[in-house]
């Protein structure tokens, strides 16, 4: 089984510490982002476009850009970022020589991934309110499940890096799986243009249309029961990644 | 025993270490020392046999085994986003030690180590014994009842080398336990009260340095040039000889005897040297001396 303890939050701190020490970089892009996104797409491209099923396509796109953003942040900490502290510091070596168990420092990686989705939507949401493209105070959901979220990309990310050979084979997800969901997930359009087979396959297959679906809701605080099946999948999915990759990253390093 | 598929890196070895002593590890390299102390560490699990650390299973009580460890890993892996100060503080808050207690052991052992003057450095600005210095630091950070060092002075400077000798050797005056890898040999035989010499997965020997070197080589080696006149001399004699390259080493416990028949023999056309045995005459005998990779 599972072995994680309270020490889980020692892992966890560990990047925290590390966060904080840089916190000038870490906290430009979800300032940037947005702006330059709402900015491009909503207002220049979205002049265009009257509206998206009745909404206003600044508005329709806001929750995309924080899932987007949730996305990458968890998936990219847990992918590079991870790799290169489990491969070229040791960082993972050093800290399983104390009682800290390898399943607790795969748990407090991902913990850690989730929380870094998680500040970001935080610090996008202000900069949205500013906009005014997100209904309040509904809006405030985006922060926890951000959490959730980030905590799904991090254990898809987990996997990817308990297997891949080197750090350049980490491109291929990114390429393949990640860019492909930030377009297809009825991030920049709804979902139900693309051809039906498509939409299926978006909804059963790319996490991101489950998030962007949810934080649609909670911008638009509008929810309707096909938000309690987004909660299901990602809830799911959580689980069975976030275990996964525990198993997949103890085959790798306990030898 | 660990086996890697086919491969059987430590082969039913036993050993037992004594509290308060210093125990040694020797090999070439593949001799699976590291992968020894990997077993001890209880980051290995063992594919058969029984090992215990403080009177416990390795493979069910790893949490208690490793809070009183101490481990100085081969490679460097400390933490390079953090300060030389702030690793330790991370370090011991792995073991769950209170903030107030870290940071008082945190500067009680960079005093003790040297380390005073980088304590806000970077790791990446620390010389390389600087670095080796702090990892030792690092692996007392929980007060160990055991520490082991895989391979302690690798890659260092003399001065670098002895400096750290001379903090190992005041841990163990403290009464503390070590165990430690090496393939320094010298090293060995400065820290070490008792030491096995591993080939292949197996002890070969086990003993005090100077036992072992009583026992495997005698009190002192001549070397005399590799010729044919040597070589026919010790035949007549019946001494038992080695060729090292183009020298031929004689183990003996009476040096000038066999010195001045070779002296004679050669009519002093080659050089005879006279000089103790070290533990590097009983690593090489035991080991061989083809190259390992």
């Amino acid at each position: 089984m599972i072995d994680i303890t309270a020490r889980v939050q020692s892992v966890w701190r560990r990047n925290w510490d590390a966060f904080l020490r840089t916190y000038r970089v870490n906290f430009i892009p979800p300032f940037i982002e947005p702006v330059l996104y709402l900015l491009a797409l909503g207002f220049g491209l979205g002049t265009y476009i009257e509206a998206v099923d009745g909404i206003p396509y600044p508005v329709f796109i806001a929750p995309a850009l924080v899932s987007i953003s949730v996305m990458y942040s968890a998936f990219f900490e847990c992918t590079y970022s991870s790799f290169v502290r489990m491969y070229y510091q040791k960082t993972f070596d050093a800290i399983i020589a104390t009682p800290v168990g390898i399943d607790e420092v795969i748990a407090g990686e991902m913990l850690w991934g989730a929380t870094r989705g998680m500040i970001y939507a935080a610090l996008m949401l202000p900069v949205l309110l500013l906009f005014n493209v997100v209904a309040m105070p509904s809006s405030l959901l985006l922060i926890p499940f951000a959490f959730l979220a980030g905590l799904l990309f991090a254990g898809i990310a987990m996997c990817f890096t308990a297997i891949t050979p080197s750090i350049d084979a980490l491109n291929y997800p990114s390429f393949l799986f990640i860019t492909p969901m930030f377009l297809f997930s009825g991030t920049f359009f709804p979902l139900d243009l693309l051809p039906e087979p498509i939409q299926y396959f978006a909804l059963a297959a790319l996490p991101l249309t489950h998030v962007v679906g949810f934080n649609r809701a909670i911008t638009l605080a509008t929810f309707s029961p096909v938000n309690l099946l987004n909660l299901a999948w990602i809830a799911a999915a959580t689980v069975i990644f976030f275990v996964l990759a525990i198993r997949l990253m103890r085959r790798r390093l306990v030898v | 025993m660990k086996r890697f598929g086919d491969l059987i890196a430590v082969d039913r070895i036993a050993f037992r270490v004594r509290e308060g002593e210093v125990f040694g590890f020797l090999g070439p390299n593949g001799a699976g020392k590291t992968t020894t102390m990997k077993m001890i560490q209880c980051i290995s699990p063992k594919s058969g046999g029984t090992l215990e650390v403080f009177g416990m299973d390795v493979d069910t009580r790893q949490r208690e085994i490793k809070s009183r460890l101490g481990v100085v890993p081969q490679e460097n892996n400390l933490d390079p986003d953090f300060s030389a100060y702030r690793n330790l503080l991370v370090y011991a808050r792995y073991f769950g030690i209170p903030r107030r207690e870290a940071e008082r052991r945190a500067d009680e052992l960079l005093a003790f180590m040297q380390l005073d003057e980088k304590r806000d450095v970077l790791i990446d600005k620390l010389s390389g014994g600087m670095k080796r210095r702090l990892i030792i630091a690092r692996a007392l950070v929980n007060e160990p009842e055991l520490l082991i060092l895989d391979e302690p002075t690798i890659g260092l400077d003399p001065q670098a080398r002895h400096l750290i000798w001379e903090k190992l050797r005041s841990l163990r005056a403290e009464g503390n336990t070590l165990v430690l890898t090496t393939h320094y040999l010298d090293e060995a035989e400065r820290l070490c009260d008792r030491l096995v010499i591993m080939d292949h997965g197996k002890i070969l020997v086990e003993g005090t340095p100077a036992d072992l070197i009583r026992e495997h080589a005698g009190s002192d080696v001549v070397e005399v040039e590799r010729t044919q006149k040597a070589v026919s001399r010790l035949e007549e004699l019946g001494v038992n000889y080695d060729l090292a390259g183009d020298v031929i080493q004689v183990f003996t416990d009476r040096p000038n005897d066999v010195a001045r028949d070779l002296l004679e023999a050669c009519r002093h056309e080659a050089a005879v040297t006279v000089r103790p045995a070290t533990l590097e005459d009983v690593f090489l005998r035991l080991t061989g001396r083809s190259l390992r990779e």
